[in-house]
């Protein structure tokens, strides 16, 4: 009994003695998991190499009082059993201190309820769904939602132009353009702004004549379109076609630059739509994170890069303000309770968070309070309008 | 807005026109619902696309390419897929259900070789003006898109009625054993037969592809279902039905957006076609045509 005593409390002695050293380690082990292969690829490598840069940048400055950060990246696939994976080694195996991604909002229904379970940080760059933050009060993400984005778009051309009624058309049968239309829907009635009419098509249409001449024939001041690329270009061309030459309002689908080829020439002019960051604009901190982009990537940035680097600065504006004490569980917490008051203007712009509450009102994870920009298309190029 | 409508109707009608006139062909000769058919139409715009984009040949040169690779298309399928299932006697869904098989493949390969985004032909290999005629918006490519398949179903119905060429297609498609006995080389008549069917669906393929502006691997998969309606409800094997078939669908769709609304689009449209169906369940010319093709 007795030599079984000494032996454990030897044990303990000795993996405290294992743990201390880990302790004054000088790094910060933080989790990243993105989708590096698969469908979701492209975003998840901007996302890592924006994780990358950020994280070189503060380590050449000296690191984190006095501490250097260290990225566990791990591919998720974007899958949802893969990120339920790969969140369970980089929290249980790897045990850094909170966890970066993942990279689609299907994935992190899935995986972020191992983080807030496992009482460690998950913050997300690119989560746009609804009612991630409701997982838990360990959800964090610095993501403009839709929800967030469309009003701010509505209000701007509202503003420039002066409309006072407009047509909408969406895809009824895709769950992204129809959430975006019940997103204008809401924004249309908060602002009070009437609807001449409203009209659908479906994937795989080619012809959106019928409607855009009835859309024609009811005057709006402007069409607000929810639709992917691949039916939103052709509805461009068309509607020039027919020569309805009005503004057309798109939701985050129709955000890239692909449109200025699928609808070439004045075809894509006076499309106006909302983002979180623009290359375009010409903030002190957006140049300089652009430029150091370019040095180190040799090609330009996108939006995904610049919200995951900005991220990284948000969280080591809370690892600041907090002492590591060489504690997992503890540390883990407080990283958490320093997160929410983190206010940081970046490569996306001033941001701070927003408590979101969870199904059933009570305080839950923590939003993006951010405005996002708001561009027209003239001319094969984004111009900003303020 | 009415006068507008009916030319966005003929136009619209007119593109299913163009696509099922190859796709009723084959099931007129061959007895073969081919659902390769819409697979054969995108690989034609996309050998379109490779003529006039990357190799910078003019658009009849893509044209050209498209009518080749589809019939080609339309071929290899034939000799590969359909003569070895009719050389061991399959039963008649066999083949249908082989030529799924064969969308697939072409599907994935598209895919494989362009990625799944769109593409477009590059502006201005069409002239791309509006002509303004009466206060009525039509474009050049719809203009093309009309008269091609009111031509192209006209130049179809006299091969078959006024040659001895046609005579023979029909007769094999009456009974290929009886055709082959009269001396008509049977295999020789499939193969024309899903060359012209793959060569129609190539230039189909192209122009509307020029005709929506958007070229991706799947642009053939909901064509193939309206066509499918349209050879149904025309007759199946029919070529004017197809055409008339077409125009109907086009009208029904175009009408139901402009006066039920478009969230009512197919139901009203696929409605209408269930109700002439129920009188007539052989399809607008099915009594006609007892023979097919």
């Amino acid at each position: 009994m007795n030599s079984k005593r000494s032996f454990g409390t030897l044990l303990a002695a000795l993996a405290a003695a294992a743990l201390l050293p880990a302790a004054h380690a000088a790094d910060i082990k933080l989790g990243v998991a993105e989708a590096l292969s698969g469908g979701a690829a492209q975003y998840g490598a901007s996302i890592r190499n924006g994780f990358q840069l950020a994280t070189d940048q503060i380590n050449a400055a000296g690191g984190v009082n006095g501490n250097k950060l260290m990225l566990v990246i791990e591919d998720e696939q974007g899958k949802k059993e893969e990120a339920i994976n790969v969140f369970k080694k980089l929290i249980f195996q790897d045990k850094v201190l909170m966890v970066f991604g993942p990279t689609l909002s299907n994935s992190a229904q899935a995986a972020d309820p191992i983080a807030q379970g496992a009482k460690t940080v998950v913050f997300g760059t690119s989560n746009t769904a609804d009612g991630i933050t409701s997982i838990g009060d360990y959800v964090f993400r610095n993501s403009v939602t839709e929800a967030d984005v469309l009003p701010e778009t509505l209000a701007t051309v509202k503003r420039r132009t002066g409309l006072k009624k407009v047509a909408v058309m969406y895809g009824n049968d895709d769950v992204f353009t129809k959430s975006g239309y019940d997103n204008f829907r809401k924004a249309l009635e908060d602002q009070k702004i009437p609807v001449t009419t409203t009209e659908t098509f479906a994937k795989g249409d080619v012809d959106f004549k019928a409607q855009l001449t009835k859309i024609k024939g009811t005057n709006p001041d402007a069409i607000v379109l929810s639709a992917l690329l691949a039916e939103g270009a052709p509805i461009m061309v068309q509607a020039r076609q027919l020569g309805l030459n009005v503004p057309v309002i798109g939701g985050n689908g129709m955000n890239s630059v692909k449109v200025f080829e699928l609808a070439p020439g004045a075809a894509s002019n006076d499309l106006w739509i909302g983002s979180p960051w623009s290359i375009e604009n010409k903030t002190p901190e957006n140049s300089r994170f652009i430029e150091a982009y370019r040095a180190k990537f040799g090609a330009a940035p996108d939006q995904f890069a610049a919200q995951s680097y900005d991220a990284l600065h948000i969280l080591v504006e809370a690892l600041k303000t907090v002492k590591l004490s060489g504690d997992l569980a503890a540390d883990r917490t407080a990283l958490r309770n320093a997160l929410p008051a983190v206010k940081w203007t970046g490569a996306t712009g001033a941001f701070q968070f927003r408590q979101a509450k969870d199904r059933a009102g009570k305080p839950a994870g923590y939003d993006a309070q951010q405005t996002p920009i708001v561009s027209v298309t003239r001319d094969g190029k984004y111009v900003i309008e303020k | 807005m009415l006068e507008q409508q009916f030319v966005n109707a003929l136009s619209l009608g007119c593109v299913y026109a163009l696509f099922a006139l190859g796709f009723t062909l084959i099931f007129g000769v061959l007895g073969v619902i081919n659902l390769a058919h819409g697979a054969v139409f995108m690989v034609g715009a996309y050998a379109a696309i490779v003529a006039v984009d990357w190799l910078a040949l003019p658009m009849w040169a893509g044209l050209i390419a498209a009518l080749l690779t589809g019939g080609l298309c339309g071929v290899l399928t034939d000799r590969l897929v359909l003569q070895s299932l009719r050389r061991r006697g399959a039963p008649h869904l066999i083949p249908m259900i082989a030529t799924i098989g064969v969308a697939i493949i072409l599907n994935n390969s598209v895919q494989g070789i362009f990625g799944a985004a769109n593409l477009r032909f590059p502006q201005g290999s069409v002239p791309d003006e509006v002509l303004q005629l009466a206060g009525l918006h039509v474009t050049v490519i719809e203009l093309g898109i009309i008269f091609l398949s009111f031509a192209l179903m006209l130049v179809l119905i006299y091969v078959m009625r006024g040659t001895q060429f046609g005579r023979a297609l029909r007769a094999v498609a009456e009974s290929p054993k009886a055709a082959a006995l009269l001396g008509i080389d049977v295999e020789r008549m499939f193969r024309v037969t899903t060359f012209a069917a793959g060569a129609l669906g190539g230039v189909a393929g192209v122009l509307i592809g020029l005709y929506s502006n958007a070229v991706f691997p799947l642009m053939g998969q909901s064509m193939l279902h309206k066509g499918i309606a349209v050879i149904i409800l025309g007759g199946m094997g029919d070529i004017r039905g197809a055409m008339l078939g077409g125009l109907f669908l086009g009208f029904a769709e175009v009408l139901s957006v402009a006066y039920v609304g478009s969230t009512m689009r197919d139901a009203v449209a696929f409605g209408l076609l269930f109700l002439i169906l129920l009188v007539r369940p052989q399809g607008l010319f099915g009594k006609v045509v007892q023979r097919k093709a």
